[in-house]
């Protein structure tokens, strides 16, 4: 199950999604709201997506993980919207019948989702400037 | 016409969610990149690292773009 939601994530739901008894290990990860990022104090996060292609692209991160490893069922949900300080912003849960597996898929859906679904995060710094998230230079400078 | 769909910190610079521009089918991403710097020069900082989707997949400068196509121009991803 792929979503994207203005609501907050119930994690205890998809975890029980993914759950079967084909399954051996069940991975859940939680991207939560953290307060400092390079000695800067976060007050919230703003999250914006494209939703249309975001969920094209966590379908096909979802099809290549499954054909990578054993996966019987995978669980992504990702919230846009106003982000307070220990909000979950994403949950990714994922089964397979091992250990190793599920925790190597787990960890290949959230790297990849992080560098390839059109998803954007701003700061709201706690001096009172906002910043987009734009990784990969000097472009996002305080506004 | 083409409308093209704007995103994050480059709806930010522009002031608006869509732009449309004059288009002729079959000019290539790198041309939209040109034109969006000329009638945008705010973008012109951000456009080495845009990215231009083409029916929500990442395009490459040599792709082919109609009007009929849902086009939409970002920076640098920062989901999760």
């Amino acid at each position: 199950m792929i979503s994207l939601t203005h609501e907050p994530i119930n994690y205890q739901a998809l975890t029980e999604s993914v759950r079967s008894p084909n399954s051996g290990a069940v991975v859940l990860f939680l991207g939560t709201v953290r307060e400092l990022t390079g000695g800067r104090r976060t007050v919230a996060l703003d999250y914006e997506g494209y939703p249309a292609m975001a969920e094209a692209k966590l379908a096909e991160l979802e099809a290549e993980a499954c054909l990578r490893w054993p996966i019987d069922r995978v669980g992504i949900i990702h919230r846009l919207g106003h982000l307070e300080l220990g909000d979950i912003s994403v949950a990714v849960a994922v089964s397979c019948p091992h250990r190793e597996q599920a925790f190597e898929a787990g960890k290949f859906l959230i790297d990849e989702l992080k560098v390839r679904v059109p998803i954007w995060k701003k700061e709201n710094w706690d001096d009172g400037s906002t910043e987009w998230v734009h990784p990969g230079g000097e472009m996002s400078k305080p506004e | 016409m083409l409308t093209v769909k704007l995103f994050a910190k480059a709806r930010d610079l522009v002031g608006s969610p869509t732009v449309q521009l004059a288009w002729s089918d079959g000019q290539v991403v790198a041309h939209l990149k040109q034109v969006l710097g000329e009638q945008y020069p705010a973008l012109v900082p951000l456009i080495p690292r845009l990215f231009v989707a083409v029916n929500n997949d990442y395009a490459a400068d040599s792709t082919a773009i109609s009007q009929a196509d849902e086009v939409a121009c970002f920076p640098p991803v920062s989901g999760g």
